[in-house]
């Protein structure tokens, strides 16, 4: 038997498809270049993709065909040698279409293995939203906002190059950097994209993550129910009624709290979450109306709180706003809780009103959702600044 | 929906009927008439020969006041039985049928069915597929669900399509299967033949045949589910074994069901599955289904006058496949001949779909006798008394040891 080498590429659906793609595939005709064969596909249960979805690609690659069938006979490998993750709000958890719970974004990494990440954070600041994990693993942050490279109108911005280049540092035995430079050449003929993969290469620093390290929290998990105990007929029970909200401080009872699906909660999607300053809010309901998930819950006092484990940040709520920085977009990775902003801002008010213009004032680069549309124009002359310090 | 209960209760005692009448119907009449008995409360139609017979006819029941439903004329099989399936999953009994190329047109709708345990009554007036466009009776169509949840019953006579609809609302509503069930009546020899025909009274069909209730299932505001949402690969498996299970306890229920309609109605059709006719001291014995019974009977009476022992075995049920019954009976004999009026191409020895049902049913017999495919009857064409005289001798040539292909096209010009 030989050796098997399996990657994974954590991605935004849609967004990202292209990108996850064409990584996975220069991964296998990389080392195809030392004669090593492959297989690149992409998780055939996330298909057809949602825009942001949490969706998987991967690249199995063997020293020898036998061994590559070996390693195929699970389809879906189960450890990887080298995790990609290329949008750091997929660090807080991967929720997939179907109801498989939450899993950590390190899951599959293999002890000792490594998870490369597109981010602008520390890799001491990603390593503790990741979950914990017992065997200690390898973070390297190749320093990039989440890339839409290769999506329609979005130009090349080397990300899939510059990863490549980091593999070929932490797993030179997969391919070296001199089969990556030779395959760049040959797929892209630019000297600039085989240089980016070479600063890549000769950049990348490891961090250790070890056991004491990361969110503590076990994911939540779902069982799945034997065929006997399933309802006949694929017929779903809806979801119960929802409650009365209670207020924090005094007690009162009033307005309505949603039941919603526990076995998918979809807050995985979203990148961006709506923060709200109840203060300004004059409900008008049109968030409430316009929501397309129905996360807006209505207080006691008559707001609309949005629930963050539901919420999919698509930002609708911040378009029909009436009210200037009522409800304001906010990149997800300034976030560490899905508690109710609501309740904050009942239990302290000065303290709640301080936070969101903290939060909105120096807001983190934004990322992908449905509005944002011309966020590539923006974002050139900053990626050209990463690009530049990095 | 209590309301609409109530109503239906209050014509139900309208229109009661008493006692039996002896009445001169077809096949595709007997069905209708059985619509009638049963209450059914939803049925579409779209006209196909020889199906269209049916249709006809409840319009008529219908016109006339004799039926109260909702009878609704679609645009095509497909719309025809998706409407049924939506109102079965709303809690009514429906009816649907078409023929031929018309049952295939619907297929997407067919193959939801059983997976949404809808529990419909449909008749499948047998017709030949397309091309060449040809009216006349082949079971090809029927067949064409096999695999996919439908119980299938093949009937001989307009009074065993009447009894045999009855008991088909009973079993495929019966809480254990919920599957759809399709009755076959062969195109023209049943469709469209006129026979005398005992019409139960109303009272005794109510006696035997249950509300529908679909409990938990029921689409309704009272009851909010989601039916028939998408699914990935981890949930499949489960749905189908359900599906699967839901088969399988169908035998059971389809042996209560014939036991009390003999009760109530007097008549025993002793095995419910498969009829079995002399062959208690036969050497051979033919195995078919539909009306090529008449043409068997009257062959295996004039052999047995020159001492040939034929028996025959005139399955019912095709699904659920009654495998290891049919086993037992036919290990006893010297040799089996099925007569399939279907065909299955490239399938193994390029034998008809019973055929090769038969012969896997026997296969794990200690007993297995030597299992002749006849392909006769195609397209409308009858089974003859020659045709079966070459049957039975071809059979008792295996018998006697003789090798011969395992199958024989019969009634071909050649």
């Amino acid at each position: 038997m030989g050796r098997l080498y399996a990657v994974e590429i954590v991605y935004r659906g849609i967004f990202q498809k292209n990108l996850a793609k064409n990584i996975s595939r220069a991964i296998v005709l990389a080392a195809h270049k030392e004669g090593k064969p492959g297989i690149s596909f992409g998780r055939y249960g996330d298909s057809p993709e949602r825009n942001g979805i949490p969706a998987k690609a991967f690249a199995i690659v063997a020293t020898d065909d036998v061994t590559l069938e070996e390693g195929m006979a699970k389809y879906e490998p189960q450890e990887v040698d080298v995790s990609i993750c290329v949008d750091d709000t997929l660090f807080k958890g991967v929720e997939s279409w179907a109801w498989y719970g939450l899993q950590p974004i390190n899951k599959l990494v293999k002890p000792g293995g490594t998870l490369i990440v597109t981010s602008l954070q520390s890799p001491e600041t990603l390593a503790e939203i990741a979950h914990r994990k017992a065997a200690p693993y390898n973070l390297a942050v190749v320093k990039a906002q989440p890339s839409f490279s290769g999506l329609w109108v979005y130009k090349d911005d080397h990300t899939d190059v510059r990863i490549l280049g980091t593999i070929a540092k932490v797993l030179p035995e997969l391919f070296g950097l001199g089969s990556l430079q030779e395959f760049i050449r040959e797929e892209w003929n630019d000297d600039l994209k085989v240089k980016s993969a070479q600063r890549a290469f000769e950049r990348v620093q490891l961090y250790t993550v070890q056991p004491n390290q990361g969110n503590p929290e076990e994911p939540y998990k779902f069982d799945m129910p034997k065929w006997t105990e399933m309802r006949e007929g694929i017929a779903i029970p809806s979801i119960p009624r929802g409650h009365a909200i209670t207020d924090p401080v005094d007690g009162k009872q009033g307005g309505f709290k949603a039941a919603r699906n526990l076995t998918f909660k979809k807050y995985a999607t979203r990148t961006m979450r709506p923060v709200i300053d109840f203060d300004k809010c004059i409900k008008c309901t049109l968030c409430w109306l316009a929501c397309p998930d129905s996360v807006f819950d209505v207080t006691p006092d008559g707001f609309y709180d949005a629930d963050m484990l539901a919420c999919c940040g698509c930002g609708v709520c911040e378009a029909v706003c009436p009210e200037p920085e009522c409800i304001t977009m906010i990149n997800e990775t300034a976030f560490t809780d899905n508690a109710s902003q609501w309740e904050a801002w009942r239990k302290n008010h000065d303290e709640y009103e301080k936070w969101v213009h903290t939060t909105i004032a120096d807001r983190p680069e934004r990322s992908h959702g449905f509005r944002f549309r011309g966020q590539y124009e923006e974002q050139v002359p900053d990626v050209l600044r990463i690009a530049q310090q990095s | 929906m209590a309301e609409a209960i109530i109503q239906s209760d209050q014509l139900k005692q309208k229109s009661v009927d008493k006692g039996d009448e002896t009445s001169l119907i077809t096949g595709s009449e007997a069905i209708a008439v059985a619509c009638k008995l049963a209450d059914v409360d939803v049925i579409t139609g779209y006209p196909i020969r020889p199906y269209d017979t049916v249709m006809q006819y409840i319009a008529k029941l219908v016109a006339n006041g004799d039926m109260d439903c909702e009878y609704i004329i679609a645009e095509g099989e497909h719309s025809q039985f998706e409407v049924v399936k939506h109102a079965s999953a709303c809690g009514a009994r429906v009816f649907c049928g078409s023929s031929g190329v018309g049952w295939m047109y619907a297929m997407e709708a067919l193959t939801v069915t059983p997976a949404l345990r809808i529990p419909m009554v449909a008749m499948v007036g047998n017709r030949a597929l397309d091309d060449p466009g040809a009216f006349g009776v082949e079971h090809n169509d029927a067949l064409a669900v096999r695999d996919l949840g439908w119980q299938l019953v093949w009937v001989d006579s307009a009074q065993e399509a009447l009894d045999t609809a009855l008991i088909a609302y009973r079993v495929a509503e019966d809480r254990r299967v919920f599957l759809p069930c399709a009755i076959s009546c062969d195109g023209a020899f049943l469709t469209h033949s006129q026979g005398l025909v005992k019409v139960p009274s109303r009272e005794k069909v109510d006696a035997f045949l249950p509300r529908y209730n679909r409990g938990d299932l029921l689409l309704h505001p009272d009851n909010p589910i989601t039916v028939a949402p998408q699914a990935n690969e981890d949930w499949l498996m489960e749905i189908r074994r359900q599906t699967a299970a839901a088969m399988e306890r169908s035998p059971q229920v389809i042996r209560e069901a014939y036991q009390h309609f003999t009760k109530v109605f007097g008549r025993d059709y002793g095995n419910p599955f498969f009829e079995e006719y002399m062959t208690d001291d036969a050497d051979v014995v033919l195995v078919g289904m539909g009306t090529l019974s008449t043409p068997v009977k009257v062959t295996i009476r004039q052999l047995r006058q020159e001492g040939k022992k034929v028996g025959f075995v005139r399955v019912r049920w095709f699904r659920p496949f009654a495998a290891e019954e049919l086993a037992k009976t036919l290990s006893r004999f010297k040799a089996v001949g099925v007569i399939d009026r279907d065909f299955s191409l490239g399938s193994p020895f390029h034998s008809g779909v019973l055929a090769t049902e038969t012969r896997t049913a026997l296969y794990p017999s200690a007993k297995r006798p030597p299992v002749l495919g006849f392909i006769c009857g195609l397209g409308g064409r009858e089974v003859t008394v020659p045709d079966v005289r070459k049957m039975s001798e071809k059979l008792y040539e295996a018998a006697s040891g003789k090798q011969q292909p395992l199958t024989q096209w019969i009634g071909l010009r050649e």
